[in-house]
Formats: structure tokens, C-alpha cells, sequence
């Protein structure tokens, strides 16, 4: 990365910030003035609309085989999906995941 | 504030009587014991985080910074996962900042519990409400309603200090021995698969599983856009058709009990 150290900091800081209010949101100042039901509904999507769209090119054009799809990584992403569906367990999807990534990496070269 | 008290816990159960005779301190162990468990996933993702802060590479202070200041590891490896790929600096803010919005959730549920607490009380509570303590806390004053203040803030207290001093520890032994894991590990690829592990649990509701399809899809069809920008296209997309997929399914649910004799 090619940021500066006040740059980062900056980041750093302004995440920190921000999340901080999120937790002191309604403890520190909203008290139990009720969160409109539309905007529980679109914030218990965050997590799953955020985190599969940063995944998904990740996926697809590994860095490190410089943006080409690669059967190992592709197959590995796959072995995870279905062991955290099945399991229902984080470290399990992430072992497996990984396991299944060294696997395919030593078998296909 | 009065707590919330069920008609039917006028005569304490055992279990409840035991929790209402603890005092603070003991209650600060009580929740430190069985917040322990969580110890077998914070220490295995923070120590992924140091290392994978320091490949990306920043220093001790900084992944330090991120894990002190910021104190949630989904957010703190989006942030990351966006500044390998040069994304810019607000693009990584508010990625990272929207990632956490489920923080007001659980800020709002404790209300009805802590809200009468000091506000000093308050602010230490929200630095250390993460997934676990959240869970751990609310389900504890739940099922015991007529503990006193200092009780709960103990309890709490006791669950953040098992949970997060072991991610601190574990996220400062990740960066001091990122650097000396080889390249062969393909470990740029752990990044994906953490967020795969986060997120496919949920992926047994359809309205998440739309969701997740759509970010996908969409993360895909705006990768052109200028590094970060798809994001902001697909995120918002994707929690637009989650809502909609539950709001629908709710009205369906609806008709159907509606159209029964």
C-alpha cells in the first residue's frame, strides 16, 4: 500500500470513531427512542451485502496468480461456503477452507 | 429505569437466586469464565489479523492501532482487504464503518438493561460491546431480570475483559510473526475465506442468501469501476433485495395465515 503514515492513521482513527459511535448510539445518547422497522430490516443486511462483495473479486481474480482465475482458489472458496452452511461454524468453514486450498495447491502444482 | 421483569419470576429459580447473591466482584468472574470459550475463535482470527496486516504492511503501532481503536474483526480486515487494493481513503472509512452498523443494534438492545447505568459506565460498555459480550450479556439479563446494576456491569465487564484482551494478544503475536511467514502459505487468500466463514452460517435464510447472490453478482458486474467504487454499488443493492426478499416473505406469511379457516 502506498499511503501515508498520517493517511493511515487518519483511517484508522475515523473507523475508530465511527464505530465507537455506532456502540454508544442508543446506550450513550438515543436511549429507547425504537429504531424505525425499515432500518432494522436494511441493517441486518449489512454484514451479508458488504462482506460477499469485496469477496467476490477476490475469488474470482486472485492477486496473487495476477488476476487470473485460479482452479485451487475457486475451489477452496467453494469447500468453505459449504462447510460454514453445513456447520454452521466459523473456524470450521476457515480450517476448511484453508485445508482444502493446501490440498489443491500440492495436487494441481 | 426498572428492568423489564417477567410476571412469572416473582419466586427466583435457583439458578436465579445464586445470580442474585453474587457480588459485583464475583460477578465479574462469573462473566469472565463463560465468556472463556469464545478464546478458541478470537485467538485464531486475531492472530490472522496481525498477520495479515503486517503482509499487507503495517507496522506493529498500526495493526496495534486498528485493533485497539477499532475493536471488530470483520471491519478491521475490510479495512485492510481495501487499503492492499488501493481504495481511497473514504472508500475504506465508510466500507469499514458500514460493516459494524449492526453495533447500533446491539447498542439499542441493551437499553432496557444498562441505560440507567452512570454515563462513564456507559461509555466503557459501548468501547467493549462486540458480538460475543453483546450475546453473553443480553441472553445473562434476560434470564436473570432482577439483577442489580453493578451486577450486570460486572457481568459485562468480566466477558470483555476474556474476550478482548485475548484479541489484543493474539493480533500483536499475528503481526510480530507475519513477517516471517512465507509466501507459499497463501495466506492472501485467508482474507476471502475469513469473510466466507463470516458470513455463510446465515446463508440457510433466503432472504440472506438473496442478498449474498446479489452482492456477488453485482460486485462482479461493477468490477470495472474505479478500485473500492463496485462496493458501493453492490453493498447497498444487496441490503435493499434482503429487506425486500423479507418483507415479502413476511406478507406471504401473512396471507397464508389470513386465508386459514
Amino acid at each position: 500500500m502506498t499511503y501515508s503514515d498520517p493517511t493511515i492513521w487518519g483511517i484508522i482513527i475515523a473507523i475508530g470513531l465511527g464505530t465507537y459511535g455506532l456502540r454508544w448510539s442508543f446506550l450513550g445518547a438515543l436511549g429507547n427512542r425504537p429504531l424505525p422497522v425499515w432500518a432494522q430490516r436494511l441493517l441486518r443486511y449489512t454484514a451479508v451485502g458488504v462482506l460477499p462483495a469485496i469477496v467476490a473479486p477476490l475469488v474470482a481474480w486472485p492477486a496473487a496468480t495476477q488476476g487470473q482465475p485460479d482452479p485451487a482458489r475457486l475451489f477452496a472458496a467453494a469447500v468453505a461456503i459449504v462447510a460454514g452452511v453445513a456447520t454452521r461454524n466459523a473456524l470450521a468453514a476457515i480450517l476448511s477452507g484453508m485445508t482444502a486450498l493446501y490440498l489443491s495447491l500440492y495436487l494441481i502444482g | 429505569m426498572p428492568a423489564p421483569t417477567p410476571a412469572s419470576a416473582t419466586e427466583p429459580t435457583p439458578d436465579q437466586a445464586r445470580a442474585l447473591a453474587r457480588t459485583p466482584r464475583q460477578c465479574v468472574r462469573h462473566g469472565f469464565l463463560q465468556a472463556l470459550p469464545f478464546i478458541l475463535v478470537l485467538l485464531p482470527f486475531g492472530l490472522l489479523f496481525g498477520v495479515v496486516a503486517s503482509d499487507a504492511g503495517l507496522d506493529l503501532a498500526k495493526t496495534m492501532g486498528f485493533t485497539v481503536l477499532v475493536l471488530a474483526g470483520a471491519s478491521q480486515f475490510t479495512a485492510v482487504q481495501l487499503m492492499t487494493d488501493q481504495a481511497p481513503a473514504l472508500v475504506v472509512i465508510v466500507s469499514a464503518v458500514a460493516v459494524n452498523l449492526r453495533m447500533a443494534m446491539y447498542s439499542a438492545a441493551l437499553v432496557p438493561w444498562l441505560g440507567a447505568a452512570r454515563p462513564r459506565d456507559r461509555a466503557w460498555v459501548s468501547y467493549v460491546l462486540i458480538d460475543q459480550t453483546y450475546a453473553l450479556s443480553v441472553q445473562h439479563y434476560e434470564r436473570n431480570p432482577r439483577l442489580s446494576m453493578p451486577q450486570r456491569l460486572g457481568y459485562f465487564l468480566g466477558a470483555a475483559l476474556a474476550t478482548c484482551v485475548p484479541w489484543f494478544v493474539a493480533a500483536a503475536l499475528g503481526a510480530i510473526m507475519g513477517q516471517a511467514i512465507p509466501e507459499s502459505w497463501a495466506l492472501d487468500f485467508a482474507v476471502p475465506i475469513t469473510f466466507i466463514a463470516l458470513i455463510a452460517p446465515a446463508l440457510r435464510s433466503l432472504p440472506h442468501l438473496v442478498a449474498a447472490l446479489v452482492a456477488v453478482t453485482a460486485a462482479l458486474v461493477f468490477a470495472f469501476l474505479p478500485s473500492g467504487m463496485g462496493l458501493f454499488v453492490a453493498a447497498p443493492l444487496a441490503m435493499a433485495s434482503g429487506a425486500l426478499t423479507e418483507l415479502a416473505l413476511e406478507r406471504r406469511r401473512a396471507r397464508i395465515g389470513a386465508s386459514l379457516p
